[in-house]
């Protein structure tokens, strides 16, 4: 097969999902920025899953599972995404060279942990890492990832390994691009819609562990964790911070990224109001940013561990938010 | 958090490379700013590998006593544990966890250990020899 390099425009991005959604689409001449991506897609939340289990500790998450992105978006927006599976890895392989030879960038789910030039200390088992493809030379694969800062390669065999290790949310090869997207996207009412979801389930889900109510859940968690058990306390700690501001966040879970999506908003709905909102908004992401750093610092004994500390600040988050999401629902009503 | 608050504490994890985040220019403009580390990240990514490392040494350790297995330390160093191995061999964890004891491995029919090989990313070769060092 001979070189192939498509022209694409690498940009990077907080998270990987909406950054790559946001160059696949970019690239179709549809200009869309991460925020718009993130926000359109109603991809904040806050989840805390004590029976699924990362490395023992249990799962937090500060945005929706993933492909969410991929489907809230092509959805509320109307474009028709185009995605393909493969039970055997060498075909999955095959396909992606022919999609290269027609000319066609495609976005890849991916595990982490395989990627050749992912640093070694940043790599994990982390099977929905989302890159785009817009070429290959020699062996190797020419690699947009919205999550490095500059272009780069990864040699075949270490992509298709990537591309199909099994477990839990494996890719099976997943390969995806946008088949068709509209030329005027409806953005204000996509935005509507978006808000009144997402403001709804980060405030309504009965649930006592998602939205602000889970946050509520894990501040009470980490009051009752024992002073006995300190080993056990520092890895809980550590594991919260690193799911809440490990690649791809965009600083403090997301509330940045959807702060700065809500500006955006302003403009798009003419309602100034929403800009007012973001400041609240980031005002809740620059508390968690204070948490998470409390939080290592105890993890790392320099700071005396007070768990009380903690829980205070989780629920300051927790009250600042809240605010955020019901003066949003207050202002963009239901159409 | 402003763009001068954007923390830039050079993280060796990164190799040199940056980080996006969002933060507020002085008219309180939302943009993307490299940033080079966090001191909070560093210290909370450098406890998570600490750990495998640290499993991975006390595994290799038990094995070189006879009472652990070349299996469990390629696990920790490939940063799995039992219920991620399973997962990613297809096993169950119970199956994992006997496979774990010293000789297991190596009683395997050469296609179920082919699959643990597939899943470590390991030559059949490698998998049953026990590293050097964690």
């Amino acid at each position: 097969m001979p070189d192939i390099e498509i022209p694409f425009d690498h940009r990077q991005t907080a998270h990987c999902e909406s950054g790559v959604m946001s160059s696949l689409l970019r690239h179709q001449g549809l200009q869309i920025s991460e925020p718009m991506t993130f926000g359109v897609s109603a991809a904040l939340t806050f989840a805390y899953i004590p029976f699924v289990k990362f490395g023992g500790m249990p799962l937090f998450a500060y945005r929706m599972p993933p492909k969410a992105v991929i489907k809230g978006l092509s959805k509320r927006l109307g474009i028709k995404m185009h995605y393909e599976t493969y039970g055997r890895p060498d075909e999955g392989m095959a396909a992606l060279d022919r999609h290269l030879e027609a000319g066609r960038v495609v976005g890849l789910q991916t595990s982490v942990y395989w990627l050749s030039y992912f640093p070694p200390d940043m790599r994990f088992h982390f099977n929905a890492h989302n890159l785009v493809v817009y070429g290959k030379r020699g062996g190797n694969y020419l690699i947009s990832d919205p999550v490095i800062d500059v272009r780069v390669e990864c040699d075949a065999e270490s992509l298709k390994k990537a591309r199909f290790v099994r477990g839990a949310l494996a890719p099976k090869g997943l390969l995806y691009y946008p088949e068709s997207v509209p030329a005027q996207p409806d953005y204000a009412g996509a935005i509507r819609k978006a808000i009144r979801y997402n403001t709804g389930m980060m405030l309504h889900t009965p649930l006592p562990i998602i939205g602000v109510w889970g946050i509520r859940t894990v501040a009470r968690k980490i009051r009752g964790l024992k002073a006995a058990k300190a080993k056990h306390n520092r890895l809980f700690l550590g594991h919260l911070v690193r799911m809440q501001e490990e690649i791809g966040t965009g600083g403090a879970g997301f509330r940045f990224l959807y702060a700065s999506f809500l500006q955006e908003a302003a403009a798009i709905l003419g309602q100034p109001v929403l800009t007012d909102i973001a400041a609240q908004l980031t005002a809740a992401g620059d508390e968690w940013r204070r948490f998470a750093l409390s939080a290592a610092k105890m993890c790392k004994d320099r700071m005396a561990m007070d768990t009380d500390q903690l829980a205070d600040q989780l629920l300051e988050c927790a009250k600042l938010e809240e605010a955020v999401y019901r003066r949003l629902r207050a202002e963009i009503k239901p159409s | 958090m402003k763009n001068e608050e954007v923390p830039q504490q050079a993280a060796k994890a990164f190799l040199g490379h940056s980080k996006a985040l969002y933060a507020q220019d002085a008219t309180g403009h939302y943009g993307i700013v490299p940033s080079a580390g966090w001191e909070a990240e560093e210290i909370v990514l450098d406890q998570a590998i600490a750990e495998y490392d640290l499993a991975a040494a006390e595994a290799l350790e038990r094995a070189r006593r006879g009472q652990g297995s070349a299996l469990e330390v390629h696990m920790w160093r490939r940063r799995m544990d039992v219920l991620l191995l399973a997962q990613s061999s297809g096993f169950f964890q119970w199956q994992v966890r006997r496979h774990l004891r010293p000789g297991a491995l190596e009683a395997l029919p050469l296609s179920k250990q082919q699959r643990y090989a597939e899943a470590l990313g390991l030559s059949l070769d490698a998998l049953v020899r026990l590293p050097q060092e964690a």
